[in-house]
């Protein structure tokens, strides 16, 4: 039962040095040859000898197979790659698998992988790669249910995700998408059930207004999808605290890496610095501040003023206090800015003496900003490397209990999203093509309900009985 | 002296569930007593004078072709026909047909006195017998042994139908006056819900309700519009000969409620024993209670009003559109209020009716309770609502009881192959509130649940199970052949871009062509049609009409046809994929819990089946379908 053919980013979707694209199923061959040449310009993979890399270019040519004498399929070269062919049975799914690696960035993954898709493949569902390896019996029941705890994790993350993090303008645009879609269908589904009550004279000129509108939106989302935010999706965070706080070094604990300037002159960081970091496949997007005080230098003055900004507009705050001096005004006024935020309070350099304790931080929260209740209070103490791993398990928490959510960008930042609203933008386009060849009513319900479906794929709810409820709801039916 | 019968098969009830789940079993050669508490009503139509209808056509073709009577029964019995919906898509075309009330009821009645091996049996079952056995799995398990009547008789058998239509704790209500009957003042059967309730069988309230019925004299007809059949009448049965219906039809009326109406009927609602709480059961939103229209629908200035002949021989007409539980008064001065009807005389009232039946869950697919092996169930007993929906369970309760004795693989049509099937499944399957009425939009494959095809969907089941004829299916098969010899033929056959060609588009409103096509092309085209291509179509030779429509439909709406059957393939790869009747669920760490308890309540049959259950998730689906596997695989292993 397992005859469609599935892809997915095998790597992870953080920007890393190599990205693996997975195609498994009867036409993973066929596929990658539609989308993979050789330096020469051959198509080399319907002949391909099994599990041996290829190298070449991945080339996005699907729509321009014209005869256009200047064609050069060089001019849609999306990535240079190495590909390999995994004949059934011998892979890890146990059907035929094409592997595609190339470079780590996301953007560059999500192009190769859209191409995969476009040519006939359709995205994996969580942990299908491992289902169809155990199905075909590749893999034994131990690691199975490795598999089934795969499904669920990813299920309840795609939740949250789908349900938390795109609470905002994209959740509501399907839902209104969708409302009314199923407004039409219900109307001429009511009309059909019911021809002596309900006509449907005159209606064809109405749905095609309507049809055009519909097909109007969904464009205006797509278009978002394709012009590179996609990276963009993930938690706002914004680091805040006194100019030698610690806030530099944390973050760098955080990345690994010395990125941002540490010394132990107070002030040294004095523009904005933004780093992405992934934990658990959820992105943080961190701004590392100027330390706020009152100060005369205009270099740093504007850094300050920058980092208020960015503090308001932050999903999370990560508000570092030098736990070894005690708190004074400029505390304050970052509590004041902060008030209203998600924020985990670091009391840093918990190594040297503890002149700050969680009992005088609570308490100035409660001072200046008694309605704050969404902090948190870690120890940690960045030059010694301890209270990392707290700090990532109380964040991580409070994403996938829903706590913390990203309030930026409505933009399309999921592929599965993207081919729902693609499909569904063909389906609207099949009733555009009913109502100009003048087919029966019936015929456009049906690629209506398509649309309606697929969009629904986006939000996570299912069809079942919402179109009996809104017939009966709106239309007056019956003998 | 005690009676005691032994049969194979007993029928409870003789409505339109019960004559055909009786008519099934002893047509398969089983000795069956059909039960009724009057042999007068068998086949009673207690409300609308009609039979099909959007999508209840689509029942009735289908229940035709398994070998059912319903079709046959109307086409004798009809008064009026009409195809409804023809310009709005060949899947949703219905067929309707007004009937005698009075002549259909006598001829269904005919049918079941001289089928061989059936017994009428006036008496009300009052009890059902049974013993306690193990199952194939060692499970305890209850099973059927016999009905006893009111008098004390008793008839052991090997299955039950219970077909008990609204009579189950049977109440009238028309406004405060309230009579403990059953439809047309017909006795209740209140002894057997205790029985059934002691076998461990839960029972919910339902309720549906009629319009009144007038004397035709008393109605101005000249405020109205005529309403008439169609000039060419379809039969219902695939067996009935097109020319053998062609005759004289009677005329309906059609008329409006206004403003007044609305205003009488609002200043009473205090007097509707619903909107003042006396009413327990659910009503069915598709029929609704003109008072329910009025208040849920405030913004209509008008309601349509059907007026309907009962019967030939009869004054009596059937107002459709104006059910109502309000009292008399209020229902004459309501009636009063539509042009036409303003000296009207009632002949019976309108009212509301409660009846005692089941939520379909506890049921098979088969129609079988999964508690008590040898127990079926079909028609308003199981919750639905509407003649057709009734018979079309009761000819599978009927066939799969037989196919039970008989020993045989029983007969369960999908939800890609019939109307029935997304019938039964939506009944034993989903959460309904209220009574269940068949809706083309219930069907998600109806594009090829067409009422014309009924026959080359179902007809070879019909005959594999023994209900159709040789004679009936050769006739399939001849039909099969030349619909694909058509095809063939019109795709294989070319027409030249020559200057007749080219003429003749032009005259047909069509753009010329620009190279050779062939005719399956040309009829492809919106603006054309076979019947058009008829000038230009020299070798064509004449064929039956429903073949014409067949290759014409098949042609014309091909990437229709091809998208919708992509769908009903990934469909049937999840309704293959059986669950084991042991499973047990306790075993699945991995499932939710919700899904868990949905799916040890509901004990689905196959995967399909459980996903259409509410409350389980696709993550749920994917860890059954892992777990399946490892199943499977521990069987072939025989560990």
């Amino acid at each position: 039962m397992q005859k469609e053919t599935i892809a997915a980013i095998a790597t992870g979707l953080t920007d890393s040095g190599i990205g693996i694209i997975r195609i498994s199923g009867e036409n993973a061959v066929k596929v990658g040859n539609s989308l993979f040449r050789l330096p020469s310009g051959k198509r080399i993979l319907e002949k391909a000898e099994s599990h041996k890399l290829y190298y070449g270019f991945v080339v996005d040519e699907n729509n321009e197979k014209s005869e256009n004498s200047s064609y050069d399929w060089k001019d849609y070269i999306i990535d240079e790659v190495m590909a390999v062919v995994m004949k059934a049975p011998k892979s890890f799914t146990g059907e035929d698998t094409v592997e595609i690696q190339c470079h780590g960035g996301v953007l560059v993954m999500q192009k190769i992988l859209s191409c995969v898709l476009k040519n006939g493949a359709r995205m994996a569902e969580p942990g299908e790669f491992t289902k169809r390896a155990f199905l075909n019996g590749r893999i034994d029941l131990s690691r199975a249910e490795a598999v089934i705890d795969v499904i669920h994790s990813q299920n309840e993350y795609a939740l949250s995700a789908s349900m938390n993090q795109l609470k905002g303008k994209l959740s509501d645009e399907v839902k209104k998408l969708r409302a009314d879609i199923l407004y039409e269908i219900a109307f001429i589904e009511s009309a059909l059930d019911d021809p002596e009550h309900i006509t449907l004279d005159g209606y064809r000129d109405k749905l095609d207004v309507k049809i055009d509108n519909l097909i109007y939106n969904i464009e205006k989302l797509l278009a978002t999808a394709d012009n590179g935010k996609l990276i963009k999706e993930g938690i706002h965070t914004v680091i805040v605290g006194k100019p030698n706080a610690g806030k530099s070094s944390f973050l760098n604990l955080m990345l690994g890496e010395e990125r941002a300037i540490v010394t132990d002159i107070a002030g040294t960081t004095r523009d904005i610095l933004q780093e992405t970091v992934c934990l658990d496949g959820i992105n943080f997007h961190i701004v590392d501040t100027a330390g706020i005080r009152n100060t005369d230098d205009t270099v740093e003055k504007i850094g300050v003023e920058r980092a208020k900004k960015y503090a308001e507009n932050a999903d999370l705050i990560i508000y570092v206090v030098d736990s070894s001096v005690d708190l004074d005004e400029n505390d304050r006024e970052i509590i004041s800015i902060i008030s209203s935020k998600n924020v985990i309070v670091l009391l840093n350099k918990s190594d040297l003496s503890n002149v700050v304790t969680e009992e005088k931080v609570n308490r100035a929260f409660e001072q200046i900003a008694s309605k704050n209740e969404n902090r948190i209070i870690i120890k940690t103490s960045a030059r010694e490397g301890i209270g990392l791993e707290e700090f990532e398990n109380t964040v991580k928490n409070m994403f996938f209990k829903g706590d913390l959510k990203s309030s930026h960008e409505t933009v399309i930042t999921n592929m599965r999203h993207k081919e729902a609203l693609q499909e569904s933008l063909e389906s609207l386009k099949l009733v555009k093509r009913s109502l100009e060849d003048d087919m029966p009513e019936d015929f456009y319900s049906i690629d209506l309900m398509s649309a309606y479906t697929e969009l629904g794929k986006i939000i996570g709810e299912e069809v079942d009985d919402d179109l009996i409820e809104e017939i009966f709801s709106k239309f007056c039916m019956g003998k | 002296m005690e009676i005691r019968e032994k049969v194979d098969v007993c029928v409870v009830g003789a409505g339109h569930a019960g004559c055909e789940a009786a008519l099934a079993c002893a047509r398969l050669g089983l000795e069956t007593v059909i039960f009724t508490v009057s042999v007068d009503s068998i086949a009673l139509m207690p409300c609308n004078p009609n039979v099909g209808g959007s999508s209840k056509g689509h029942l009735v073709r289908e229940l035709d072709a398994l070998g059912g009577e319903m079709g046959k029964n109307i086409d004798k019995t009809f008064i009026q026909s009409k195809m409804l919906n023809v310009s709005k898509g060949p899947a949703v075309h219905s067929l309707r047909a007004q009937a005698d009330k009075a002549e259909y009821s006598r001829t269904m009645r005919k049918v079941l006195e001289n089928q061989e091996h059936l017994t009428i049996k006036q008496a009300e079952v009052c009890e059902l017998l049974w013993n306690e056995i193990e199952d194939e799995n060692y499970v305890t398990k209850k099973k059927i042994t016999g009905v006893k009547t009111f008098t004390g008789a008793i008839y052991e058998c090997k299955a039950v139908i219970l077909c008990t239509g609204t009579y189950l704790r049977a109440r009238c209500l028309c406004g405060e006056a309230i009579t403990y009957t059953g439809p047309n003042g017909l006795q209740a059967a209140n002894h057997l819900p205790d029985s059934l309730k002691a076998m461990g069988i839960e029972l919910r309230r339902f309720k549906t309700g009629t319009p009144a019925r007038m004397d035709k004299r008393s109605i101005d007809f000249s405020k109205m519009e005529e309403q008439f059949g169609d000039e060419r009448i379809v039969p219902f049965s695939f067996s009935t000969d097109p020319e053998s219906v062609q005759k004289e039809q009677v005329s309906c009326w059609l008329t409006y409620t206004n403003a007044k109406t609305h205003e009488i009927i609002r200043n009473n609602l205090d007097r509707s024993p619903i909107y003042a709480g006396i009413i327990e059961g659910t009503g069915p939103r598709y029929c609704p209670s003109i008072e329910d229209k009025v208040v849920k629908f405030a913004e209509k200035e008008r309601h349509q009003v059907f007026i309907e002949p009962e019967g030939l021989h009869t004054n009596e007409m059937y107002v459709g559109g104006m059910s109502s539980s309000l009292p008399e008064d209020v229902q004459l001065a309501m009636y009063r209020t539509v042009p036409g009807l303003e000296n009207c005389k009632i002949v019976r009232n309108a009212y509301a009716i409660e009846y005692d039946c089941i939520n379909a869950r506890q049921l098979n697919p088969t129609l079988e309770f999964k508690a008590v092996s040898g127990l079926f169930s079909g028609g308003q007993f199981n919750g639905s609502s509407g003649y057709e929906e009734a018979a079309c369970q009761g000819l599978i309760a009927g066939i799969n009881a037989a196919m039970k004795i008989l020993n045989k693989d029983p007969l369960i049509l999908d939800r890609s192959e019939s109307y029935i099937g997304v019938l039964i499944d939506d009944l034993v399957t989903k959460d309904n509130r209220e009574p269940y009425r068949m809706m083309t939009s219930r069907a998600e494959y109806r594009l090829l649940l067409r009422q014309d095809n009924a026959d080359l969907r179902l007809r070879k089941k019909g005959y594999q199970v023994g209900l159709i004829s040789e004679e009936e299916y050769q006739a399939l098969l001849n039909k099969e052949k030349l619909i694909e010899e058509e095809i063939n033929r019109l795709k294989n056959t070319m027409v030249g871009a020559n200057q007749e060609i080219q003429d003749f588009l032009v005259s047909s409103g069509s753009t010329p062509l620009k190279t050779a096509s062939s005719l399956a092309e040309l009829i492809c085209r919106p603006e054309l049609s076979y019947k058009i291509l008829e000038v230009i179509d020299k070798e064509r030779k004449p064929l039956p009409e429903a073949v014409i429509e067949q290759a014409e439909i098949e042609i014309k709406y091909e990437g229709y046809i091809a998208r919708q059957k992509k769908q009903v393939e990934q469909f049937k790869k999840m309704e293959v994929k059986m669950i084991p009747h042991n499973m047990n669920y306790d075993e699945i760490p991995s499932l939710r819990i919700e899904a868990r308890q949905k799916l040890k309540h509901f004990l689905p049959v196959s995967i399909g089946q459980a996903s259409r259950i509410s409350g389980v998730s696709p993550a749920d689906i994917s860890v059954l379908l892992v777990y399946l596997e490892h199943y499977d695989r521990k069987e072939v292993e025989g560990e």
